[in-house]
């Protein structure tokens, strides 16, 4: 069964363009629910407000990074099972790890293309 | 034997330590003469970096630059997007192959433009840098202390004067906030 588009999804990053970017993707790909937050920190706090069906997260931000966001998600009962997918310019071998660690979904390394997003999405919440 | 000669072996050891002890000030007084001067030199040559102009205008030029450059890249982001978005619009009015296609073009420039994010970040890794020479900096202005500062400001001064003036006027693009419009341009020529 095809994943509901509608789902909300929460998308945070420190750049106001690549929040704009992300969005235009995702309405590309009949996301239409989506919700923007500049660091992990509005993030977390419109998490704790709404329920969400998948982040995607910037990991560098301030004053909460994507990787210290991830880990707040994590540990948090009623958070912890929300797909969570990091898209950033981090790409060294240490990061993923530690994001995989910190309990991420997927990842996604900047610049990126609209068909990886769109299998990333499909690999984390199902086909679309 | 007499006196005199019964005691020339201990004046003698006398007179050796006094003049070993003579040869150990003198080496000391040679090796911190020698310190002194390389403390001068290493002086004369952080003064001659200019470390006051580089921390108060050069570096301070720099990091406001940068902070244009990203500012400038941001607008010019937007105003793309805006296009871009406007255009998906109008395809979805047309509907069919040439829709798609369109959009399919509209995704490459949505792609592109995470540029914008990418030197963003490097422009952050530069300015970082920067601060870390600026602290170094600000350590070298310390070390100089008041005496050698106020050299440097007086050769401010006078290097100012000493600048060739068609050279003042090669400034390149002004700082927003800062760059004189095209209609005050204008009003020059009347």
């Amino acid at each position: 069964m095809a994943v509901d588009t509608n789902i909300p999804i929460l998308i945070v990053d420190d750049y106001k363009t690549m929040l704009r970017i992300i969005r235009n993707l995702l309405k590309q790909l009949g996301f239409n629910n989506v919700d923007e937050a500049s660091d992990g920190s509005a993030a977390l706090q419109k998490l704790r407000q709404r329920e969400y069906g998948l982040i995607i997260s910037d990991w560098n931000m301030e004053p909460m990074t994507g990787l210290q966001l991830l880990k707040e998600v994590r540990k948090d009962a009623h958070l912890a099972k929300t797909p969570f997918i990091m898209i950033t310019a981090e790409s060294k071998t240490e990061n993923v790890i530690a994001a995989k660690e910190a309990g991420v979904s997927n990842y996604i390394v900047k610049p990126f293309n609209a068909a990886t997003l769109k299998a990333k999405l499909q690999s984390v919440i199902g086909a679309f | 034997m007499s006196q005199t000669s019964q005691m020339a072996p201990a004046v003698a050891e006398v007179d050796d330590a006094r003049a070993r002890r003579l040869r150990t000030s003198l080496d000391m007084l040679k090796d911190l003469r020698e310190l002194v001067q390389f403390i001068q030199r290493a002086k004369a040559e952080i003064a001659a970096i200019r470390p006051d102009e580089i921390k108060d205008r050069h570096l301070t030029i720099a990091s406001d630059e940068l902070d244009a450059i990203v500012s400038a890249t941001e607008d010019a982001t937007n105003e793309i997007m805006e296009a871009a978005e406007a255009i998906e619009g109008i395809a979805a009015g047309i509907g069919g192959d040439q829709a798609d296609a369109i959009s399919e073009s509209v995704t490459r420039i949505y792609q592109a433009c995470s540029f914008q994010d990418i030197t963003g970040q490097r422009i952050s890794k530069v300015v970082g840098a920067l601060k870390h020479i600026e602290a170094k900096v600000e350590s070298m202005v310390t070390l100089l202390g008041g005496r050698e500062a106020a050299i440097l400001r007086a050769a401010k001064v006078v290097e100012a004067a000493d600048e060739d003036p068609e050279a003042k006027l090669l400034n390149g693009p002004q700082l927003p906030g800062k760059a004189t419009s095209q209609d005050e341009i204008d009003a020059l020529f009347g």
